[in-house]
């Protein structure tokens, strides 16, 4: 808290109490958005999630659209490819922009900027765009198939986006792509926190480049390392314009998300909002249990 | 400064690789921006065949585009939607961020952090709610209803709040033994002092809506309300796609986005850091 109070003069206490009530008007419109437009359609989406039906002809239906949730192998192929994409994608970005981070973060360094520029520019793209891109780079006649046919490294064209397991690789490769840079940026801001000469004590005490990062940068990083790590655990667990966009689900729903089933389920099909809804609800679980556990982690060491 | 000499001196390999690995990842996040440049400019042949310098297709791309999808109405509709979001969700925002430091009282802040954990509500679980309830109003395949969420996000307002702790309390006081009204203060001393807080958050806030698929996607399903993202989608759903019009496409949605970002890359950033500082 920076900003206080001035201390009202004994005669104008009125004053700053009608004031102070002047500034609920000013926060008003804001507060009462966020209330229509994301506390309450949390409740909806639960009471929905009781409901069964197509359309919007729904009945009450109990808990029975999340035990059908266990049932329904789509569900569960798409969960566990969610998580796929969220244990294997998180660590290796984070890991790569606090890298990247820590060594721009160099006062010797030449060209920093430039090097900044290049690998934060990928974030001015819209998702749509760059999984158009590496749609075109991967697929059957795309330049990677060609390249490698070219240096004679295969024989026939691989198809990366058609097969289940490299499909979901170069989903990942297109989130690293588009948002290892934007990481970056944060850990970058906050190297800037760290005095510079604590490094260069270290040196001088015979701290080796990975010992000054092990012992230095990601201590003193952890708030932003912990901040960034729930940000993207949230982003993934919704993923869905590249998958829609890439492969939209295939091969066999290989690569489907939660979020990819839910628009499936309500937008394509005969909509059935009381199920999606519940999927839905699923989402949200995860991302607040995953919240806690990453900040409890975050807390002791 | 002889201690740097030495460091160098000492660690040539490990600085060769730093740079090495600095060039390969710079090399890898703009090469696909470079590849779709000049494929926009090929012909879907010359771009099977790994051409990689630009070529004399454009015209042709940029014909077969505009005779096939409705450029100019998703061009259009997309600053639309994203021009009045910002300046709306910039308006909104900033009078909270502002309310909730100027006026600070406990009640204040304990709604402060209610709003945060709004930030924690996935937009993935609250679609469907929303889109019966924006159907039930009549609000689909409008600018209001593609507009009205990201008016006013926990985000925006945390960000602005953060910037206004930095706005001296004097100029408040001084205004208002001046007898100007509140809302005027505001108007009239605060937002021109905040302009780097409004430039950062315009960028970021209309980049977003720029850029933003899936709510646009479910809520405006009218052909005349298309997007840029919706259709750049919609080229590539074709049995044979024609790369080079679809890279114009994709170039053509991107490129403002990219100007924006150098010319206010400063900003940008700032605006992503809003948070954390």
């Amino acid at each position: 808290m920076t900003t206080t109070q001035p201390k009202p003069l004994r005669k104008s206490k009125g004053l700053m109490h009608h004031i102070n009530r002047v500034g609920w008007l000013f926060i008003l419109p804001a507060v009462a958005l966020i209330l229509v437009l994301c506390f309450y359609p949390m409740i909806e989406a639960f009471i929905l999630s009781l409901q069964k039906g197509k359309g919007n002809n729904l009945s009450w239906n109990g808990l029975n659209n999340y035990t059908r949730l266990f049932k329904d192998k789509v569900y569960l192929q798409a969960v566990q490819n969610t998580f796929f994409y969220l244990i294997i994608q998180v660590p290796i970005m984070l890991g790569i922009a606090l890298l990247l981070a820590s060594m721009l973060n160099d006062k010797t360094l030449r060209f920093k900027g430039i090097f900044r520029t290049l690998i934060f520019l990928p974030c001015a793209t819209s998702l749509v765009s760059c999984s158009i891109i590496f749609k075109q780079l991967f697929s059957p006649s795309g330049l990677v198939n060609t390249l490698l046919l070219t240096w004679g490294w295969i024989s026939e064209p691989y198809p990366f986006l058609t097969e289940a397991t490299s499909a979901r690789i170069i989903i990942i490769v297109t989130m690293l792509w588009r948002w290892t840079g934007y990481n970056m940026i944060f850990y970058l801001a906050g190297l800037q926190n760290i005095d510079y000469q604590v490094y260069e004590a270290a040196r001088i005490d015979g701290a080796s480049a990975v010992q000054q990062f092990t012992k230095i940068t990601v201590p003193l990083l952890k708030p932003i390392i912990l901040m960034t790590t729930v940000l993207s655990t949230n982003g993934t667990l919704q993923l869905f314009d590249e998958v829609r966009n890439m492969t939209n689900g295939g091969p066999n729903n290989a690569t489907t998300t939660i979020s990819t089933y839910i628009y499936k389920l309500s937008f394509e099909q005969v909509p059935q909002f009381g199920y999606a809804s519940a999927l839905a609800y699923t989402i949200f679980i995860m991302v607040a249990i995953l919240a806690l556990i990453q900040m409890k982690v975050g807390d002791k060491q | 400064m002889s201690q740097i000499r030495i460091r160098r001196g000492k660690l040539r390999p490990a600085r060769v690789a730093k740079y090495a690995f600095l060039v390969l990842a710079s090399f890898l996040s703009a090469f696909p921006f470079y590849w779709m440049l000049v494929s926009a400019t090929n012909s879907n042949q010359a771009i099977m065949e790994m051409r990689m310098f630009p070529g004399a297709n454009l015209i042709e791309n940029w014909k077969t585009l505009t005779a096939g999808y409705a450029l100019g109405t998703a061009f259009l509709n997309s600053l639309r939607n994203a021009t009045v979001t910002t300046v709306c969700a910039l308006f909104i925002s900033s009078l909270a961020g502002y309310g909730f430091v100027v006026y600070r009282d406990k009640y204040k802040n304990l709604v402060m952090s209610l709003l945060m954990l709004s930030m924690m509500v996935p937009a993935a679980a609250t679609l469907i709610p929303m889109f019966r309830m924006f159907s039930r109003m009549g609000l689909n395949n409008s600018l209001l209803g593609v507009m009205l969420p990201s008016v006013a996000t926990a985000f925006l307002i945390f960000m602005f709040r953060q910037g206004t702790q930095s706005f001296p309390d004097a100029i408040i006081q001084a205004a208002r033994i001046d007898g100007l009204g509140e809302l005027r203060i505001f108007l009239q001393m605060y937002m021109p002092i905040m302009k780097p807080t409004y430039a950062a958050a315009a960028t970021v806030t209309f980049m977003n809506a720029w850029n933003a698929y899936l709510w646009p996607l479910v809520i405006l399903q009218s052909p005349d309300q298309i997007t840029m993202p919706m259709l750049i989608s919609n080229t590539m759903n074709v049995y044979v796609v024609d790369y080079g019009m679809v890279m114009l496409a994709v170039s053509i949605c991107t490129i403002p986005t990219l100007v924006l970002f150098f010319a206010l890359q400063r900003s940008f950033v700032e605006g992503i850091l809003g948070s954390v500082k």
